[in-house]
C-alpha cells in the first residue's frame, strides 16, 4: 500500500485556525444577545457546528436550551430566542410564524437571527412582509470554510448545485468568492489562477473585488496556485459508481460532514457506532485512496500483524511487559477496534453490492464510457427500470448514457422515459424536466439539419465567424461532446492492457482503470502545460469560460517554491471523494499537495435527488 | 389502514428482486471473513475497558475554547492588492443554451461574446449613461444620492441603501442591470423585489424577457416564496405553456385525498402539454382512478374475510398512487385469473397502459414466483407452434428468469428447467453451479463429453445421493464417446 511519495512534497498548512476564527465569531454574536437565551438550530448546520464548538462552549456563552429547526410550533420558556440557521426564505417563514405567535398570545421576547454564511435580502423581506421586521434582530455568522481533514476544507452548502446549475440563480456567487478571500487572507496571497466555467469565472471576479476593497497586508503565501471548476464542466465523473474504499463508504453508507454511521450489520453489535473518517484515523489513511479489490488484502495483513504484535505480550518478563502495556498496549487496542470497524464495513459493503449484481453495472458503466456495445448498455437499463430497482440508479444511468452519447436517440428517448414513468411513478415528469433543463438527460437533436445549415451559413461569412456559427449550433444542441473530449484528453485507457490495480499508474485506477476522471485530468493537463495553450480544442468542447491569470506584485512566482506546488482546487457544484483521492494520486506522482475547497462532497445519488421534484 | 413505512417498503420490496444471491465461494470474501475471526478472537485478549468511547468522538469534541479576544475584525483583514486582472465574465445565459445569437453574428458587432440582453434589449436604455455622483458622506440622509452603480455596490457590502428613488422605468432597468454586472444573486433578487413592488406585471414582464439572467432570479423566487399564482400568470406572458403545465401539474401532489386528487388530475389532462407527456398526465389520471376503484373493492374483500388470498397474504399497504408497475405487480398477485372485462385484471391493465411485453412478463413472473404459483410460471412461457408441440419461448433471456425465481426462492425443480434452457453453455454450467441444479451441470458435461470435469464433479455432489449414481452410471456407459 505503499506510495513512493516525492521527497520533497510540500507540507500542508494548518487549517484548525479556521475552527477557531468561526468559533470566536459565533461566540462573538452570541454575545450581542446577553442573558440567558435558547437557541433553535437548523437541522443541517448541527453537524458542522459540532466540528468547531461543543455544548459546553455554547452554555458559558448563555445558552440556555438547544433545539433543532424543525417548522413546528416551539416550546420554549426562554424570554430570549436565537436561530442559527441557513438564509432560507422557507426558514424565515417559520420564525415569523413563532414571532406572530408569541404577539398574539401577548408573550414579548426578545429574538435573534443568525445567517450562516450570510444573509439574503429575500430572507429579509420575509420578515418585512409579515411585519416583524425590527422586533428581530439579524445577524451574519461569516462561517465560510470548515475544514474536514488536512486537505479538504467544505462550505457545507449542497444546494448551491441546484441553486446554480439548475436555477440559475446566481445568489452563490459573492459566497464563493467570499470564502476564496477568506482563505487567501490567511494562506495567500495568491500568484496563479486558473479556472473553468462559468461560476468559476464569476467567483474570481467576485473575490478579485473583495481583494481589492479590503486592507492590505503583505505577508509569505503559504499556498500560491488556485484552481476554480464549474461541476457543469464534468458530469460524467460524479455519475459514475465509486470503486474507491472512501468513495465506496460514501455511495453506501452516506459520508456526513466527514463522519459515518455504521449501523449493526457492520459492528456486529446491536447498535449504531458514528465514526469519523479522516486521516487521525490510522486504519483508514492507510485504505481510504485505494481501489475496494485491494481493501482485504491489506486488511487481512493488518490482522496478522495485529496479532503478532499481541502475541509478543508471550514470554515477556514482568518489566518488559509493563512497557508493553503502558506504551504500546493502548494503540494495538485502538488500532484493533478500527481494524475491526473497516473489516465490517467492507463485508458489509460486498455483501449489499453482490446482491445487487455490482460487475454487471460496472461492465454497463465502462461500456458506456468507452462507447461500446451501447444496445447492450440500453436494453440493460431498460430491465433496470422494468424490474423496479432503485430510482435513482436508473436516473443515474440513463444521465449517464445522455452524457456519452450526446443525448439519446429520439426513440430510445421516449421509450425509457415511459418505461421510466411507469415504473416509478408519472410525477416523475417534473424530474424528466429538471435534468433536461440542466443538459443531463436529453434527446439528441436530428443532427442533418444542423450540418446543412451550418454549411450555408458558413459561406456567407468568413473563417473565424464560421467556428463561432459552430459553437453557437452546438451549445444550441446542448451537446456534452463527451466521445471528442475522452480521444483528445485519452480519458478512457486502452480495453485490451492489463491494469494492476495495486500498482497505479494514472488516476484512471480510482474507476479501475477504466476511465480518468475530465476534471482532475484538466487540472494535470493546465498545470503542466502552466495555462490552457494547448487545449484550444479542449476548451472548445467543453463550451469555453476557461482562464488562466497571474497576480503580479508581492507574490511568490517561482515555480519550484513551495507554495506553488501547494494547489488549492475549488470545486463550485461539490465534487466526490473518488476525484479527491484521484488529486491526492497525482499529488503523490507530480510532487503537488491538492487542497480542495468545495461547496459539498457530493456523489451520485446526491446529484440526482438534487434533481427530483416529485415532492411537495 | 394504515402500517409503518417500515412495513411497507417491505411489502413493496417483494417486487423488487431483493433476495441474497450473496456467493459463498468468493475467495476474496473468505479472506476478509478469516481476519474478521482472527481479529474478533483478539478480541478475547485483551480486556475491555475505557476505550468504548474511542472511536465514537464524534458528537461536540472540541478543543478548550478559545479566547474571544481573537478579534472577529482582525482576521477578516485581507491583504496587499494583487492586481488580478478582470475577466470577461459577460455572457449571461446559461452555460449550456446558446452563448451567441445568430442576429448578432449579422449585425457586424465585433464583441465575440453577446448576450442575447444586450441583443434584444432596446438599447436606447443602455446608450443612457448614469450620472456619477460621488458620496457626500456615509450618512443615510444623503442615501438617495447613489448611483445604479453605487447603489449596487453598497447592497453587495450590505450597507444601507434606498431604491425609492430610482423611479422612471429607465432608472429601475438600469439598476437591475447593474445588479445582474455584478453576478451577484442576493442584489439581483433585491432590485426583483422592488421592480415587482413598483412596476405593473405587464411592464416587468416584457422588461424581463429580454434579460434572461434576471428572469431566471424572479422565477427562482417566486417559486421559493410559494408565489404560484404569479409565476403561472409570467409563464403564460412569456408563452412558456409547458413549464405552465408542469408548474400546475405538479400541485396534485398537495392534494392528499384521493378523490379531490383524480378530479384535479382530470384537470390537468387539458393543460398545454407536450403531446408524449399529455399522454403521461392522461394515464396517471386513469391509473389513479382505477386504483381508487380496486382499493375499494379490495378493502371490502379483505374486511369481509371471505376471499382467501386476502387471508392468506393480507395487504400491508393501500395501492393508492402507487406507480403503475407496482400497480400491474398487485394485480398479478392478488387478481391473476380474472378476465379481460374487470378493471382489477392484469391483462386489462396491460392493454390499457400499453405495457410493453418484456415489461408485463417481468412483473407477472415475480408475482406469480412470490406466490410460488409455478404452474402459472409454467404457462407464461409454454406456446404451441402450429403442430401443436409445446415450447417454452420467453421476451426476456432465461439467465434472467433464472435469476428472477432464485430470488424468489424458487425451489431446484422449477428453476433447473430455465437453467436448462439457456443457450451459451458456459453461462449455462456456471448457473446451474450457482443454483446448485447438478444434473444440468452433469448433463451438459455429458453433452460435451467431457470425463475429465463429470469427474471432477462427482466429488461436489452428495455422496450416496441419485446424482452420484447418475454420474456413475454415465461414466461407466460404454455408448459414450468421450474426448478425454
Amino acid at each position: 500500500m505503499a506510495h513512493s511519495a516525492r521527497r520533497d512534497s510540500p507540507e500542508l498548512p494548518d487549517f484548525s485556525v479556521l475552527k477557531r476564527l468561526a468559533r470566536d465569531q459565533l461566540i462573538y454574536l452570541l454575545e450581542q444577545l446577553p442573558g440567558k437565551k435558547d437557541l433553535f438550530i437548523e437541522a443541517d448546520l448541527m453537524s458542522p457546528l459540532d466540528r468547531i464548538a461543543n455544548v459546553s462552549t455554547l452554555k458559558q456563552h448563555e445558552v440556555d436550551k438547544l433545539y433543532k429547526v424543525e417548522y413546528k410550533p416551539v416550546v420554549s420558556t426562554s424570554d430570549q430566542l436565537c436561530f442559527l440557521i441557513r438564509p432560507r426564505i422557507q426558514t424565515v417563514k417559520w420564525v415569523c410564524d413563532v414571532v406572530n405567535a408569541d404577539k398574539a398570545a401577548g408573550k414579548f421576547k426578545r429574538y435573534k437571527i443568525i445567517f450562516t454564511p450570510q444573509k439574503f435580502y429575500a430572507c429579509e423581506t420575509v420578515l418585512e412582509e409579515q411585519g416583524i421586521f425590527g422586533d428581530v434582530s439579524t445577524d451574519e455568522w461569516a462561517f465560510y470554510l470548515l475544514p474536514l481533514d488536512e486537505d479538504i476544507i467544505n462550505l457545507e452548502l449542497p444546494e448551491f448545485f441546484r441553486d446554480n446549475f439548475l436555477e440559475g440563480d446566481q445568489r452563490w456567487v459573492r459566497t464563493g468568492g467570499s470564502a476564496l478571500h477568506l482563505f487567501h487572507s490567511i494562506y495567500g496571497p495568491f500568484s496563479k489562477v486558473y479556472g473553468i466555467g462559468r461560476c468559476s469565472k464569476m467567483v474570481y471576479e467576485s473575490w478579485r473585488e473583495q481583494v481589492k476593497e479590503g486592507e492590505q497586508k503583505a505577508r509569505q503565501a503559504e499556498v500560491g496556485t488556485v484552481f476554480l471548476i464549474d461541476r457543469d464542466v464534468d458530469f460524467v465523473t460524479p455519475l459514475c459508481s465509486q470503486v474507491v474504499y472512501e468513495g465506496l463508504v460514501d455511495d453506501i453508507f452516506r459520508i456526513k460532514c466527514g463522519c459515518v454511521e455504521f449501523g449493526p450489520d457492520v459492528t456486529s453489535s446491536d447498535k449504531s457506532i458514528k465514526v469519523m473518517l479522516n486521516s487521525q484515523d490510522k486504519v483508514f489513511n492507510e485504505i481510504r485512496n485505494e481501489h475496494f479489490s485491494n481493501v482485504f488484502g491489506f486488511l487481512s495483513q493488518k490482522a496478522r500483524n495485529l496479532q503478532t504484535a499481541y502475541d509478543k505480550r508471550r514470554g515477556m518478563d514482568i518489566k518488559q511487559m509493563k512497557t508493553f502495556v503502558s506504551e504500546e498496549l493502548k494503540g494495538l487496542k485502538q488500532e484493533h477496534r478500527l481494524l475491526s470497524l473497516h473489516i465490517g464495513a467492507s463485508e458489509s459493503m460486498m455483501k449489499k453490492k453482490t446482491k445487487q449484481d455490482f460487475q454487471e453495472l460496472l461492465k454497463t458503466e465502462h461500456s458506456l464510457l468507452e462507447g461500446f456495445e451501447i444496445r447492450e448498455c440500453i436494453s440493460f437499463i431498460e430491465e433496470h427500470i422494468n424490474r423496479q430497482v432503485s430510482m435513482i440508479e436508473s436516473l443515474r444511468l440513463l444521465c449517464l448514457l445522455s452524457l456519452t452519447e450526446n443525448g439519446l436517440l429520439p426513440k430510445d428517448y421516449r421509450s425509457l422515459k415511459a418505461q421510466y414513468l411507469q415504473s416509478y411513478g408519472v410525477d416523475h415528469l417534473l424530474t424528466f424536466a429538471n435534468l433536461k433543463q440542466l443538459g443531463l438527460l436529453v434527446e439528441q437533436q436530428p443532427g442533418e439539419t444542423l450540418t446543412v445549415m451550418e454549411s450555408k451559413m458558413g459561406k456567407l461569412v468568413n473563417d473565424k465567424t464560421a467556428g463561432k456559427l459552430t459553437d453557437a449550433f452546438s451549445s444550441l444542441a446542448k451537446k456534452s461532446n463527451f466521445r471528442a473530449l475522452s480521444r483528445r484528453l485519452s480519458l478512457v485507457p486502452k480495453s485490451d492492457e492489463e491494469y494492476d490495480l495495486r500498482v497505479p499508474r494514472d488516476m484512471a485506477y480510482i474507476f479501475s482503470g477504466a476511465y480518468i476522471p475530465l476534471s482532475c485530468k484538466l487540472i494535470e493537463q493546465v498545470l503542466e502545460r502552466d495555462g490552457w495553450t494547448g487545449l484550444e480544442e479542449v476548451t472548445r468542447l467543453l463550451n469555453g469560460h476557461e482562464f488562466a491569470v497571474t497576480g503580479s506584485n508581492g507574490a511568490d512566482l517561482r515555480p519550484q517554491s513551495d507554495a506553488q506546488r501547494i494547489i488549492l482546487v475549488m470545486f463550485l457544484g461539490g465534487c466526490t471523494f473518488s476525484e479527491i483521492s484521484a488529486l491526492r494520486f497525482l499529488g503523490r506522482e507530480r510532487g503537488y499537495k491538492f487542497i480542495v475547497l468545495t461547496t459539498a462532497i457530493t456523489n451520485s445519488a446526491r446529484l440526482i435527488e438534487a434533481m427530483l421534484d416529485n415532492h411537495v | 389502514m394504515m402500517k409503518s413505512k417500515a412495513d411497507e417498503e417491505d411489502y413493496w420490496n417483494s417486487s423488487k428482486f431483493k433476495a441474497f444471491t450473496f456467493d459463498d465461494e468468493d475467495d476474496e470474501f473468505t479472506k476478509l471473513k478469516e481476519s474478521r475471526q482472527a481479529v474478533n478472537s483478539i478480541c478475547g485478549l485483551v480486556e475491555e475497558e475505557e476505550d468504548e468511547d474511542e472511536v465514537e468522538k464524534v458528537s461536540w469534541s472540541g478543543e478548550p475554547v478559545g479566547s474571544i479576544s481573537w478579534s472577529v475584525r482582525e482576521t477578516a483583514s485581507s491583504l496587499r492588492e494583487q492586481s488580478f486582472p478582470k475577466i470577461d465574465t459577460t455572457p449571461s445565459l446559461p452555460k449550456n443554451s446558446s452563448g451567441y445569437s445568430l442576429s448578432s453574428l449579422f449585425k457586424g458587432k465585433t464583441k465575440s461574446f453577446q448576450s442575447f440582453s444586450e441583443v434584444l434589449s432596446d438599447s436606447s436604455v443602455r446608450l443612457y449613461a448614469p450620472e456619477l455622483r460621488k458620496p457626500k458622506s456615509e450618512y443615510k440622509d444623503y442615501v438617495s444620492d447613489w448611483s445604479p452603480e453605487e447603489t449596487v455596490h453598497r447592497m453587495q457590502q450590505g450597507k444601507a441603501v434606498s431604491l425609492e428613488k430610482f423611479r422612471s422605468l429607465q432608472e429601475k432597468l438600469l439598476l437591475l442591470d447593474e445588479a445582474v454586472g455584478v453576478h451577484d444573486g442576493n442584489v439581483i433578487t433585491a432590485v426583483l423585489i422592488y421592480l415587482k413592488k413598483s412596476l405593473s406585471k405587464e411592464v416587468l414582464f416584457r422588461e424581463l424577457e429580454s434579460r434572461q439572467t434576471a428572469l431566471r432570479h424572479f422565477i427562482h423566487y417566486l417559486t421559493e416564496s410559494k408565489e404560484q399564482r404569479l409565476l403561472l400568470e409570467l409563464y403564460r406572458a412569456l408563452g412558456r405553456t409547458e413549464d405552465e403545465a408542469l408548474l400546475q401539474y405538479k400541485e396534485h401532489l398537495r392534494i392528499t385525498d384521493e378523490n379531490k386528487r383524480r378530479d384535479f388530475l382530470k384537470s390537468c389532462v387539458s393543460l398545454p402539454f407536450s403531446p408524449e407527456d399529455a399522454g403521461h398526465v392522461q394515464d396517471h389520471y386513469t391509473l389513479l382512478e382505477r386504483q381508487i376503484i380496486i382499493e375499494a373493492t379490495d378493502r371490502q374483500a379483505e374486511t369481509g374475510g371471505k376471499v382467501e388470498i386476502f387471508q392468506k397474504f393480507p395487504r400491508r399497504a393501500s395501492i393508492l398512487n402507487m406507480p403503475l408497475i407496482t400497480t400491474l405487480y398487485y394485480c398479478c398477485f392478488y387478481h391473476y385469473a380474472e378476465t379481460e372485462g374487470t378493471y382489477s385484471s392484469p391483462a386489462n391493465i396491460r392493454q390499457t397502459f400499453r405495457i410493453a411485453e418484456k415489461q408485463y412478463f417481468v412483473t407477472a413472473l415475480a408475482a406469480r414466483a412470490k406466490l410460488k404459483a409455478w404452474h402459472d410460471v409454467d404457462a407464461l412461457f409454454t406456446s404451441r407452434n402450429w403442430l401443436g408441440f409445446t415450447r417454452k419461448k420467453s421476451p426476456l433471456s432465461f439467465s434472467r428468469v433464472a435469476d428472477i425465481l432464485s430470488k424468489n426462492n424458487a425451489p431446484v425443480q422449477v428453476l433447473q428447467e430455465y437453467v436448462g434452457l439457456v443457450d451459451d453453455v458456459e453461462l449455462r454450467v456456471a448457473l446451474a453451479q450457482k443454483y446448485k441444479c447438478h444434473f444440468i451441470v452433469i448433463s451438459t458435461y455429458r453433452d460435451l463429453k467431457d470425463r475429465q470435469l463429470l469427474l471432477g464433479y462427482r466429488g461436489k455432489v452428495e455422496r450416496g445421493s441419485e446424482e452420484e449414481r447418475k454420474i456413475d452410471e454415465l461414466l461407466s456407459n460404454p455408448q459414450i464417446r468421450w474426448k478425454n
